[in-house]
């Protein structure tokens, strides 16, 4: 169906979707320090961390959407299946965008063309990469919108992207990544700006569409209860690293990195109510300083001597990583 | 239920648009002074002959610069031609120089500017350096200098001068909505997708950045009718057997004391139809911008 099959490096037993080592860099700040994750057909990563750890132009290195003069692509491999698209020229990135790997847009309206109506914006995809006639794509853009459970998806077809509430916006954001069954969908905070209910429904349809097609999700976000919902596998960033990775049922049984289980302290419960909120002291460190050591150090509790030497993914258990010289002493209870 | 007063209110805005438009005098009595000098390039036949005298050319020297008379309602030129189908038949090249300007000018502001502001890096700082070079320099001058050198002097090269030192304002425009369109969220979202370049350029970046431009240009048609009369005032631009505002003001300092309405006529035409223009441009510029409604 893609032409994946056809690329250099394709190798069916690959995992789906594989970061190495991927460095980032806007001028003078490294704001993506090495991160390595993978993810495969039918499963779900989230992706967690503060504003600034890096979480979403990680996911824009993979989507090949950070260009110089803004940002450049500085180390590291992005692989669909054993192909790796940083190396790929840029005509064959092109046509796997939204065929094989497709992003959701943290803010909707933004990331519609307000002048174009959603109907054409999303039929444009089936012209662009199917070749259809407009007729026969406008046909399956009403089919996509009806999919994503627009009511009257014929006729709001013809709507343009202010005429449609913010739920509804981002659903339309999702079909136009959904449009052509790609195999990876990276959904950049899809639901951050929407109230609860409708974070639901948008969470459940991105979960149906990944049970009928298999497709891996990689789902970025801070929102720690949707995490524990919905994933398979948590990535946990901080300053451009991913600093714990493991399944996500024993990443909130028992954090390994100081980070980690900061971020889950911080959570706020129905049964510390009237306390004090928990939060992490100080702030998120300079990007554009030289790297030494942890870049948690200033806000940890743990912190010994070795932590002045940058610690690298340590196996803590089957299948989880942290990023912890300390880690055997936060995983203890 | 909610799409349906969705549907309706879509339909509304271009609607009331127009309404509120036509409700404004300064649009209706501008937009008909500017329709009616339009109507005057196309056909001048038509309104020539209204007192009698219709053709331009048709003159007889006993009635060099005689005062408006019965039948010649502005009176006769220096060469005793009529002066009224002479005015009218003068929109003409006012009104064409206009059209060319405008259409050459926004050409190539749209694609230098959105060239500039897409793809930044070098084609930004050769384009915008060259526009620099243009804002440094005193552009009446320049033109002055081109047209003296030009061997001939019609619409074509009195456009191409005005074009040549009119577009670095309009592309400086174009290449700042540019820059803003071209880092939005929604192109990056079309990137995305796979969109190619050109159609990122034609059907996200171009739509969403050439309303500021053509605000601009509209505003831009009064000053260009105006600057050519003043080149050809100046003896730079169109010469005398062609038939424009311009060259009969020239003509007519000349003779100003003894036969004022000679600068009379044709002023009150060129400053009207400025004026329009201006007032046209201004009227659209506030119905069209968001943020003044």
């Amino acid at each position: 169906m893609s032409s994946l099959e056809s690329l250099p490096g394709y190798d069916a037993s690959a995992p789906l979707l594989s970061v190495s080592d991927l460095h980032v860099r806007f001028g003078r700040a490294q704001v993506v320090n090495g991160v390595d994750y993978a993810v495969d057909g039918g499963r779900t990563l989230a992706v967690l961390g503060e504003s600034g750890s890096g979480k979403s132009v990680t996911a824009r290195a993979i989507m090949g959407l950070v260009r110089p003069p803004r940002g450049t692509v500085t180390a590291g491999s992005v692989k669909l299946r054993g192909v790796d698209l940083l190396t790929l020229p840029e005509e064959s990135r092109r046509r796997l965008r939204a065929t094989t790997i497709a992003m959701v847009f943290q803010d909707a309206l933004s990331a519609l063309n307000p002048v174009l109506s959603v109907g054409y914006q999303i039929a444009e995809l089936f012209r662009a990469h199917r070749g259809l006639s407009r007729k026969e794509a406008h046909k399956r853009a009403v089919e996509v919108l009806d999919l994503v459970r627009i009511p009257a998806a014929a006729r709001r077809a013809r709507d343009y992207p202010h005429q449609f509430s913010g739920g509804m916006r981002q659903r339309v954001g999702i079909g136009l990544a959904i449009a052509l069954n790609p195999q990876v969908i990276i959904a950049d905070e899809p639901t951050t700006a929407l109230d609860v209910t409708v974070q639901a429904q948008i969470i459940r349809l991105l979960r149906e569409i990944q049970r009928e097609h298999g497709t891996a999700l990689v789902l970025i976000t801070h929102d720690m209860g949707l995490v524990a919902d919905v994933a398979d596998r948590v990535a946990v960033m901080y300053a451009g690293r991913v600093v714990e990775q493991g399944g996500a049922a024993e990443v909130y049984a028992g954090p390994a990195h100081p980070y980690t289980e900061a971020l889950l302290g911080a959570i706020p419960r129905p049964e510390l109510r009237g306390r004090r909120l928990a939060v992490i002291p100080g702030a998120p460190p300079d990007l554009t300083g030289p790297d030494g050591g942890c870049r948690f150090r200033p806000r940890c509790g743990y912190g010994v001597e070795a932590c002045e030497q940058a610690p690298p993914a340590l196996a803590v258990g089957p299948g989880r990583l942290a990023a912890c010289h300390e880690w055997k002493r936060v995983a203890t209870p | 239920m909610a799409s349906s007063t969705l549907v309706s209110a879509s339909a509304e805005p271009r609607h009331g648009l127009w309404r509120e438009l036509l409700r404004r005098p300064a649009f209706a009595v501008s937009s008909a002074v500017a329709l009616v000098i339009c109507a005057m390039a196309a056909v001048p036949q038509l309104f020539a002959g209204w007192f009698g005298a219709g053709d331009p050319r048709r003159c007889a020297l006993v009635d060099s610069g005689l005062p408006p008379a019965p039948g010649h309602p502005f009176g006769f030129d220096i060469q005793g031609c009529d002066l009224y189908s002479n005015v009218v038949y003068g929109a003409r090249s006012s009104v064409l120089i206009a059209l060319l300007v405008t259409a050459g000018m926004m050409l190539i502001a749209v694609v230098l500017g959105g060239l500039a502001g897409y793809f930044r890096g070098w084609a930004d700082a050769l384009i915008s350096r060259v526009m620099d070079v243009f804002f440094g320099f005193p552009s009446l001058v320049g033109m002055i200098v081109i047209l003296q050198a030009a061997s001939t002097h019609n619409e074509l090269t009195v456009s191409a001068v005005l074009i040549l030192f009119g577009w670095p304002a309009l592309a400086r425009v174009m290449r700042g909505s540019v820059l803003a369109v071209a880092t939005s969220e929604y192109v990056a979202a079309a990137r995305g997708v796979g969109s190619g370049t050109s159609r990122i350029l034609l059907r996200h970046v171009l739509p969403n950045s050439f309303g500021p431009v053509a605000v601009l240009t509209g505003l831009n048609i009064g000053g260009v009718i105006a600057s050519e009369s003043a080149l050809t005032f100046l003896g730079v631009g169109l010469q005398t057997p062609a038939i424009s505002w311009g060259v009969q003001l020239n003509t007519a300092q000349q003779y100003f004391l003894t036969a004022p309405h000679l600068l009379i006529f044709p002023s009150i035409f060129l400053t009207v139809t400025v004026f329009s223009f201006v007032l046209l441009g201004d009227a659209l510029r506030d119905a069209f911008d968001p943020r003044l409604r």
